[in-house]
């Protein structure tokens, strides 16, 4: 078997948005978001002592092979990333087209994402990616099995706990209450630079430069702000009568 | 403009995220508004979607649509926008929404915008409004052209009937690819819960690691109970086990913003606000002074929440009687 897990690598620490490109500002250290970090622990899980392949995938700049690599120290195979000065500032529609076109060539019984991204916020990506494959997908997987050609998940809604069983090949999202993603070894981390990291490019993918980046996407940024203040913020010490305090504060805004 | 709203029913009761999304779009009073419903039971609940402004209701039910799956909507709501030429497709957060919206932009190649938290029409244009980067920014943001796909988080708007008429109802029956009902439920566990979801609540009670056992969100309960609202956690008390994981806050889908958050013993960490600072009013009760909570709370306490809010919990229901 042939487990792909897409990654993300996001920006560590204090992020900004660049005015001028209305983008992420990317250009400060980075790390593998630690959602997907679930996800590769899911795949190394599964993986377990057999010879399936776990092979990461990702889309970014060259700096994401730092992310890769932390996939492979934990035990992920072998690396693909997808890397094109053309490919920034892909949105949804353009970044599904790009990794299903990487994601075409892996063949994989399954495809894992993490639960979202956290630089982003964004939660939906593997539902696209889905659908550019033509595959049945699952999110929201917070137990998971291969059995024989099929994938059972369990999974939590807003309304109880379902599970779901679809054919492989399949794409699934994991939650983050899937398992405690594993740190690398040492051994883990040097060996990871002998794995295979392989960096395509646009045309590698046969993908034309026009359907990726702001070219290839639909939606705009048209501008920033800043989120609207609280006003007239309160702080008060309990000196014995904050419950009426309380009370009395939220009658004054009709909440009781 | 000519806009789809995605209504989500769960049971025969339309999920009010949804409505409020039509009565929304409803009220911008820019060209006609339709609404869709998928599944068992659509027919019943399409007269009801009339009064919050949809004067077009499709409804679809095929068996393909009788399980709560995303794929199978996407064929139904590909082949509505065909038929009914609609240039915009709007949709209120959801497990099962999130999907079957990303699912629908591949398919249609259009634009999503997700996380919008309103919008507005500017020289005849739609704009969305986003926060982004843990609510630190807001921005407007845009579609280079139709058809518009918007999720909406949940919350962001009331769900007010807007006064429309009966609706036109028309049944729609998709064709399937073989991929979209590959996926099958096989079993369906409802939660254990009484009053409402975190998602659906207009008042939100959240305890954390302050409150100092798993006993004590028994405190969190009876405000909860007093206000007529529901129980939210933390995610470290989640993960201490001390609360059920559909309580967590911040997690994906369970970014809420009810009118009112009460957060009992919470510090404020960064996780958690993303997930509930658009909240209309927050009160925060926390014994740490320099608790990041109080930075983003409408009303802070300093104090002892386990004197505070037994009190408080009984003065609430003394006023509501």
């Amino acid at each position: 078997m042939r487990i792909a897990v897409c990654v993300k690598h996001v920006p560590e620490g204090p992020t900004r948005i660049d005015p001028s490109t209305k983008r992420l500002d990317r250009s400060g250290e980075g790390a593998l978001n630690h959602f997907d970090a679930n996800a590769v622990e899911e795949a190394l899980r599964l993986k377990g002592d057999s010879d399936t392949e776990v092979v990461a995938v990702s889309l970014g700049p060259q700096k994401a092979l730092d992310s890769l690599r932390k996939a492979l120290a934990m035990g992920a195979d072998r690396a693909v990333l997808v890397s094109d000065d053309a490919a920034a500032g892909s949105d949804l529609v353009a970044t599904s087209r790009l990794l299903a076109a990487a994601l075409e060539r892996q063949e994989a019984d399954l495809v894992l994402f993490g639960q979202q991204a956290a630089d982003a916020d964004g939660a939906v990506l593997w539902a696209a990616v889905a659908e550019r494959l033509a595959r049945p997908v699952i999110s929201q997987a917070m137990e998971l099995s291969v059995d024989g050609g099929s994938v059972r998940v369990k999974r939590q809604t807003e309304f109880g706990y379902d599970t779901i069983e679809a054919p492989l090949p399949a794409v699934v999202a994991v939650s983050d209450a899937i398992n405690e993603p594993r740190y690398p070894s040492l051994k883990g981390i040097m060996g990871a630079k002998k794995k295979p990291q392989d960096v395509l490019s646009l045309a590698d993918l046969g993908v034309d430069a026009g359907a990726a980046g702001e070219a290839g996407s639909r939606t705009t940024v048209l501008a920033l702000g800043d989120p609207p203040a609280r006003a007239d913020a309160r702080k008060i010490e309990d000196d014995g009568n904050a419950a009426q305090a309380i009370v009395d504060f939220l009658a004054e805004k009709r909440l009781v | 403009m000519s806009t789809l709203v995605f209504l989500e029913h769960h049971g025969n009761e339309l999920q009010k995220g949804s409505l409020g999304v039509l009565a929304k779009v409803a009220s911008l009073g820019a060209g006609d508004v339709a609404a869709v419903i998928a599944g068992e039971g659509a027919r019943a609940l399409a007269a009801e979607a009339g009064k919050y402004g949809a004067s077009k209701v499709w409804v679809c039910e095929d068996g393909e649509v009788a399980q709560p799956l995303p794929q199978p909507r996407v064929d139904v709501l590909a082949q509505v926008i065909d038929e009914g030429g609609y240039d915009t497709v709007l949709f209120a957060n959801s497990v099962l929404a999130a999907d079957v919206a990303a699912g629908l932009a591949a398919r249609l190649d259009a634009g999503l915008n997700w996380d919008l938290v309103d919008v507005e029409l500017r020289d005849g244009e739609l704009v969305g409004k986003r926060s982004a980067l843990q609510d630190s920014v807001y921005a407007d943001v845009g579609w280079s052209r139709t058809p518009r796909l918007a999720l909406f988080r949940a919350g962001s708007f009331d769900a007010t009937p807007a006064g429309g008429g009966e609706p036109e109802i028309t049944d729609i029956s998709a064709s399937y690819k073989e991929y979209s009902t590959a996926v099958k439920l096989v079993g369906q566990d409802a939660e254990e819960s009484s009053g409402p979801s975190i998602e659906d609540a207009d008042v939100i009670v959240a305890g954390g690691r302050g409150l100092g056992s798993p006993d004590n969100f028994m405190l969190a309960e009876e405000l909860a109970k007093a206000l007529g609202g529901a129980v939210g956690a933390t995610r470290a008390v989640v993960d201490a086990g001390w609360y059920p994981y559909s309580a967590q806050i911040g997690q994906t889908g369970k970014t809420v913003s009810p009118k009112l958050y009460v957060a009992l013993g919470i510090s404020g960490a960064i996780q958690h606000k993303v997930g509930m600072q658009s909240s209309g009013t927050i009160v925060a009760i926390n014994k740490d002074a320099n608790a990041p909570i109080f930075e983003f709370s409408d009303l802070g306490v300093v104090g002892d929440l386990h004197e505070i809010v037994p009190k408080l919990t009984e003065l609430v229901r003394q006023r509501r009687g």
